[in-house]
């Protein structure tokens, strides 16, 4: 079985299932204490990564600080 | 040395010697934008949220340059058009940061980029009752400030012109009236060209003047940098000093008694 997430707008099909959050991140090559992740428009808090696990379909905003006024 | 002074900034219970607040976009690179704070001595930055690049997550971060831990990230919501979008910027922002410090800027038209206003209020009632501090991005219009103010704003940023113009301070009476009716700090954002426009914000009793494209847009950032530093101080110590009367013919420096 392959999930299926939504990722910044994007489709990903390819996903192990029963992925969290903190797995997901690590799957995807992410620095875990810079970013924020807001699932389904609601913000998933940090101390939860390794708890809160992803369901086929789900949509994800992945998000950091960059340069701006 | 302003230090001795003991003039600090206060933000929503937060201290910073510097008046000063520079931006983060549009340098040449993160280096030159972590060069370009440290000549100016200023202790706040503002950042923009934005989705993370999947297809490079090694790609340089902005922290990697700029410390959040010695240095304030101001997370904005630049490009937000509505009052739900920047609520739920902000929401990603402070669990990507851990503070609650937020500048809040609801644009309407892209050409010119001026603050909807009835957005920017509404948006502000929601971020205050979901505990946030917010320094809000206004026009320089007094009645719309004053409404900010009673709403909760921990900071009343109007622009000066329109942002990224490098027009200065198109209404100093308007940013005057401002100043003198507001309780918590005032922050010139948007429209500072030069120093000479920072120098005039702060002489008409601003608290801190935001600057980033003077300084990234110069042709030398770094300089630029240091030059609105000193900028800002002049302009407070000016301020706090109380300029001399003009008058409209001349008076003497030297004694007239006594001449040979």
């Amino acid at each position: 079985m392959a999930m299926h997430l939504i990722i910044n707008g994007e489709d990903h099909d390819d996903l192990p299932d029963h992925l969290t959050v903190a797995g997901l991140i690590t799957h995807l090559g992410l620095p875990e204490r810079k970013i924020a992740v807001e699932r389904n428009l609601e913000v998933i808090p940090k101390s939860t990564f390794d708890t809160v696990v992803l369901i086929n379909h789900d949509a994800l905003e992945i998000i950091h600080f960059i340069g701006g006024g | 040395m302003l230090a001795n002074t003991q003039d600090p900034l206060i933000v929503a219970g937060r201290t910073f010697q510097s008046r000063l607040i520079i931006g983060t976009g549009k340098f040449a690179d993160y280096q030159q934008n972590a060069d370009a704070l440290t000549a100016s001595g200023a202790e706040i930055v503002t950042v923009a949220v934005r989705r993370v690049n999947l297809s490079d997550p090694s790609a340089p971060m902005l922290a990697d340059f700029i410390d959040p831990a010695s240095t304030t990230y101001l997370p904005n919501t630049a490009g937000c058009f509505t009052g739900e979008d920047a609520v739920r910027t902000l929401r990603l922002a402070r669990e990507a940061g851990g503070w609650n410090l937020v500048k809040l800027e609801v644009l309407s038209d892209p050409k010119h980029l001026y603050p909807d206003m009835e957005e920017t209020m509404r948006a502000l009632a929601l971020l205050k009752s979901d505990g946030f501090d917010v320094m809000v991005y206004c026009t320089d219009d007094p009645v719309f400030a004053r409404k900010l103010e009673d709403q909760g704003a921990d900071a009343i940023m109007p622009l000066a012109a329109p942002i990224g113009s490098g027009l200065g301070i198109l209404n100093p009476v308007n940013i005057r009236l401002i100043v003198e009716q507001t309780k918590v700090p005032v922050v010139v954002d948007a429209g500072v060209g030069t120093p000479s426009d920072a120098v005039i914000a702060m002489e008409l009793g601003c608290d801190a003047v935001l600057a980033n494209s003077a300084i990234a847009a110069a042709k030398d950032p770094v300089r630029m940098a240091r030059a609105m530093k000193h900028a800002v101080i002049a302009g407070r110590e000016a301020y706090l000093a109380g300029r001399m009367p003009k008058k409209m013919y001349a008076d003497p420096s030297s004694p007239l008694a006594g001449l040979i």
